[in-house]
């Protein structure tokens, strides 16, 4: 019973969730942005910064979802931790392929 | 005829963690390593095609934007899906429920539309390495949906049967992860396949 009563109180770690409110509004920002994205795409004076700006945009959006749909922003940094985790290695993977195979170089 | 009769026991990690939730979480890293692989693989051979077609000749920006707005939209139906369970709304949680799965419907008759246009047009697995691995890197995301989709109707039928209720919130979380993660894969192949194509 009282192993019972020892996992009733560990397992008091999870935060409530964002109001649908607060959903709404995290949807608007995503619109926004993806639109920011097109119309970057289309505009011609952007197109010397197209790449970062485009991959800022991009990571903005990757963000705002995991921290607000995915509720990683208020659950526990365990989870953070077993996603960012993988997510970092599969990019550390990427960037290693990119300069292997030449896509990207270091300038000397 | 009750609910809590059928919900599932919810078992606590040491720390304090659902164990189903931690498990699925477990389970997106390592699909974060599969997408890694496969958009790695497609960066690589990015304007490495030795004949054409070539994604400035073949890919439609406006067709995929469309997709990419209604993918998002998805998430947002999935969020309120979730919000209505915790709540006790099934009402609204059936709505939203059969949302989220017509709007992975739509995304996958986009991706339908594309891949029929582009064979049409002379791009397969076999014409070049564009196509390879476009293929295999839209594909596998589109067999992702799929299956996201058959998820959120195998959800929206125990809701019609009365067999989804406020004790099952962490299964539908759980679900909303899975089509969350899907749509922040998206995300990144939105922009690194279509907006900064070669």
């Amino acid at each position: 019973m009282s192993g019972g009563h020892a996992m009733q109180e560990t397992h008091a770690v999870e935060h409530p969730h964002p109001t649908a409110g607060t959903y709404i509004r995290v949807a608007v920002i995503l619109t926004v942005l993806t639109v920011l994205e097109v119309g970057v795409f289309y505009v011609p004076v952007f197109h010397p910064v197209l790449v970062p700006v485009l991959l800022t945009l991009s990571a903005v959006k990757f963000a705002i979802v995991v921290m607000f749909y995915m509720h990683l922003k208020m659950d526990s940094r365990f989870f953070t931790f077993l996603f960012g985790g993988p997510l970092l290695l599969a990019a550390a993977v990427m960037l290693g392929l990119l300069f292997l195979f030449g896509v990207v170089a270091l300038k000397s | 005829m009750s609910h809590a009769a059928q919900a599932v026991p919810a078992h606590y990690t040491s720390m304090g963690l659902n164990s189903r939730k931690m498990g699925f979480w477990a389970f997106i890293g390592s699909e974060c390593l599969l997408f890694g692989t496969l958009i790695s693989t497609y960066l690589v051979y990015q304007g490495r095609s030795v004949s054409g077609p070539t994604p400035s000749q073949i890919l439609n920006i406006p067709v995929t934007s469309i997709s990419t707005f209604d993918l998002l939209m998805s998430s947002l139906w999935m969020v309120l899906a979730l919000a209505a369970v915790q709540r006790g709304d099934m009402k609204w949680a059936k709505v939203w429920l059969l949302g989220v799965a017509i709007g992975g419907s739509i995304f996958l008759g986009f991706q339908v539309y594309e891949f029929t246009s582009f064979v049409r047009e002379g791009l397969t697995m076999q014409a070049n390495l564009f196509g390879c691995t476009f293929f295999i890197l839209t594909g596998t995301h589109g067999a992702h949906v799929t299956v996201g989709v058959l998820w959120m109707l195998t959800l929206w039928v125990r809701a019609m049967q009365g067999k989804l209720g406020p004790e099952h919130a962490m299964t539908v979380e759980i679900a909303g992860l899975y089509w969350h993660f899907v749509d922040v894969i998206w995300i990144v192949i939105f922009t690194l396949v279509y907006l900064l194509h070669k």
